[in-house]
């Protein structure tokens, strides 16, 4: 009950210190650095700490630390009635945390990859996602559940689908997309606090990687508004418009433009549902011009939607066709240099930004 | 001149590798005695609603020989794909068998090629068990053209369809239904032939199993479901995962028999019982109590969840390879230099191949997009960069 009053009171006293943290931000040295793995293994932490109704669930979460090492500790500061380990099932823990959460408890759930939660996708679809509605709001499912996604390196074609999309498509659901540590500790403690199915994609590649983080990033009240996106770099020549792992490779790619001339806006969706369709529209009303990029299979996906939302809302502003950089339409090969060809590179992003520029490619 | 006599000879080379046995008559005078020796296998069976077979194995020189170079081959096999992987030669997962070689050994001894197997990720032996070479396999870890998948499915997916092998799955669990499948084909066909579907204990307590399980049981079909229990699914020990770890017992109607997996003479009885029964009676689970000495994969060290004593105490207790050794030596069917002379020539296999698999060249860009339909129907699809790479799927 003190909880709930301390996250309204803190929601509020976060929309009126916002500005003024983007202020600070710009002026702090950040001389902090933080990697994804750390941010997300200190946002479980704090909202453990902070709501005893959350508690993990998951293969190797516990004794093994985390297959990841993401809850690394947690089990020996919490005890083994708030950090689970679970057989290899998926279907079964997955309905199991389900239930829980049905109850009124904060479940987050741990899918070894992504790929793995295929076999627990009816629960998150049918039994989290639409419970809601089905019920008139009286069956609310504060769940997450998270772990990595989309393609890692050399693990072949089983292992390396991003599943964004499909879990985008299911309205009752909402789909997260951090990319640095900021993102990471701001969204998944967002994700938990929300009252929601949240799907928690993260990037096995982005564990390792470091990024500066601020002191107001590191204070436990720290949280980043669901559904809003985040203008990475500025431009006004293209938006290139990512998520996940492709933000990274987007920003270099804006490098690479800058020496030709273009300035590319940069944006970082962070939240694939729900999808922050006015930033994406601003910044093509801005710019005329539209890159997509992500790392999943092309048909039906994030960038064919973003693209469906430009030409609805945008239409007169656009100066070119928007382009589309996404994943090989393949399973994922396992030789190096198949799978080199199956996933974005920088230069992809580069040579489809000077295709929407109308520049020459060379 | 000069040329044709290479390429005359790594053909020769290549042949060799394919047949285990065949090699051993050609190059190294092994016993081809089939003498009946008769061995009592380490423990008796335990069964569960079906009748025990009995302890006592025939064998011969020639089997126990052809056990031995086999197991040491896989061994030796295994060990290489660890140097490999730390090189970074090999990336991703891999999931090493080393210790459990009996099972994959005993049960060939057991069944024809005409049976299918079916395993999860931890392939590598079964598939040369299967009758795979090893340049396929280093070929396969390493990515490259020569490899069982051409290079595009990596460890986890290997696959001998003209051995009735079918892989090589990365979803734990899955590969069950799989089999039960190819069982209900082969009665479908009445093949009069049986499918081995492999799992582990982690795997064990998968819904789909037991899903698959019951229509199996219920239609008689010639599933013989085969637990390879190493006692730990990933680092989560089996009593942390079971509530019930009588993995043989677990099919509650379907009969079931514990075996010692790190006895290949057990493993091969137990094998030759299983097929009898499902050919007659429908599905049986064999539960192969074995051990892994390596971590899950590469990327586990097996050390955070187990003792190293515990890894110590198995290999010099049970050690699947010193066992046919000591048998082997106790019935004077070989000196113990012939033994160490049969791991050289293994290992020099195994490097040999290795060697070959370095030299082979990584698929060619046009193998993207092939293989992803059988039949593409002219339908196109597309590179990262769709404007940029496309193709007509063949």
């Amino acid at each position: 009950m003190l909880g709930i009053v301390r996250q309204k009171t803190l929601e509020q006293s976060l929309k009126k210190i916002r500005p003024a943290v983007s202020v600070l931000r710009s002026y702090s040295s950040a001389a902090k650095q933080m990697t994804v793995r750390e941010a997300l293994n200190s946002a479980l932490d704090e909202e453990m700490s902070a709501d005893s109704k959350v508690f993990l669930i998951g293969e190797e979460v516990g004794e093994y630390q985390g297959a990841y090492k993401i809850t690394k500790g947690l089990l020996d500061k919490y005890g083994p009635e708030r950090v689970l380990d679970t057989p290899i099932t998926e279907a079964g823990f997955t309905g199991i945390a389900v239930g829980a959460a049905y109850y009124g408890l904060k479940p987050v759930v741990e899918f070894m990859t992504f790929n793995f939660s295929m076999q627990a996708i009816d629960h998150i679809i049918n039994s989290a996602a639409k419970s809601n509605y089905m019920s008139a709001g009286q069956i609310s499912v504060p769940i997450v559940f998270r772990g990595p996604n989309g393609a890692a390196a050399g693990v072949g074609a089983q292992h390396s689908q991003c599943y964004a999309a499909w879990y985008a498509t299911c309205p009752g659901l909402k789909v997260l997309t951090p990319y640095n540590s900021e993102d990471a500790r701001g969204l998944l403690k967002a994700a938990i606090r929300d009252p929601d199915p949240v799907v928690f994609l993260e990037n096995e590649l982005l564990y390792g990687e470091s990024f500066p983080i601020s002191n107001e990033v590191l204070d436990s009240s720290f949280c980043l508004p669901i559904g809003k996106a985040k203008i990475e770099r500025k431009g006004k020549h293209v938006t290139i418009a990512a998520y996940s792992k492709m933000v990274g490779y987007s920003l270099k790619a804006a490098e690479i433009l800058e020496k030709d001339g273009i300035d590319a806006e940069v944006i970082n969706l962070r939240s694939i549902r729900p999808l922050d369709r006015s930033a994406i529209n601003d910044s093509v009303r801005k710019t005329n011009r539209l890159v997509t990029v992500e790392e999943a299979f092309p048909q039906h996906g994030v960038g064919a939607e973003i693209c469906a939302c430009v030409v609805e809302e945008s239409f007169v502003y656009l100066d070119a066709p928007v382009e589309r950089i996404a994943g090989a339409d393949v399973p994922m090969p396992y030789a190096a240099n198949l799978e080199r060809m199956a996933v974005p590179q920088v230069e992809d992003i580069v040579r489809a930004a000077k295709r929407a520029c109308y520049r020459s490619v060379q | 001149m000069a040329l044709s006599q290479l390429l005359s000879s790594s053909s020769r080379s290549g042949n060799r590798l394919k047949s285990l046995s065949s090699a051993i008559s050609l190059r190294h005078p092994i016993s081809t005695d089939t003498t009946p020796i008769t061995v009592e296998t380490s423990v008796p069976f335990t069964s569960h609603q079906c009748e025990v077979p009995s302890r006592t194995v025939q064998t011969n020189a020639k089997e126990l020989l052809t056990f031995f170079r086999d197991m040491a081959l896989m061994r030796r096999m295994e060990i290489a794909a660890d140097s490999l992987y730390k090189a970074k030669l090999i990336r991703g997962f891999c999931h090493l068998y080393d210790g459990q070689e009996a099972v994959a050994v005993g049960m060939e001894a057991a069944i024809t090629k005409k049976d299918s197997i079916i395993t999860a990720y931890r392939d590598h032996c079964t598939f040369i068990a299967r009758g795979g070479t090893l340049l396929e396999v280093f070929a396969e870890l390493m990515g490259r053209q020569a490899g069982c998948s051409r290079g595009k499915g990596g460890s986890m997916h290997f696959y001998k369809k003209d051995s009735n092998f079918y892989g090589g799955h990365g979803i734990v669990g899955a590969q069950v239904p799989l089999g039960c499948g190819l069982a209900f084909a082969q009665k479908y066909c009445k093949d009069e032939a049986v499918t081995f579907a492999l799992y582990g204990d982690g795997a064990a307590n998968q819904g789909q199993l037991f899903e698959a399980l019951n229509i199996s049981a219920l239609w008689d079909l010639p599933a013989i479901l085969v637990c390879e229990n190493n006692h730990y699914g990933m680092g989560t020990a089996e009593w942390r995962a079971a509530k019930s770890p009588a993995y043989y017992k677990r099919g509650d109607y379907v009969p079931g028999l514990k075996v010692d997996g790190m006895d290949v003479l057990a493993v091969k009885q137990a094998c030759t019982f299983a097929k009898e029964h499902a050919l007659k009676n429908g599905p049986i689970i064999l539960e192969m109590d074995t051990y892994r000495y390596h971590g899950h994969s590469m990327s586990d060290p097996g050390s955070t969840y187990r003792t190293r004593d515990e890894i110590t105490g198995v290999r010099q207790e049970r050690d699947p390879v010193e066992r046919i050794r000591k048998l082997i030596l106790s019935h004077d069917l070989a000196t113990e230099k012939e033994l160490k002379d049969t791991e050289k020539e293994v290992r020099k296999e195994v490097d040999d191949a290795i060697a070959q698999a370095k030299e082979n060249p990584v698929p060619d860009s046009s193998e993207l997009f092939t293989n992803v339909y059988a039949k593409g129907l002219g339908v196109e699809s597309f590179g990262a960069d769709r404007k940029e790479v496309r193709a007509t799927l063949p």
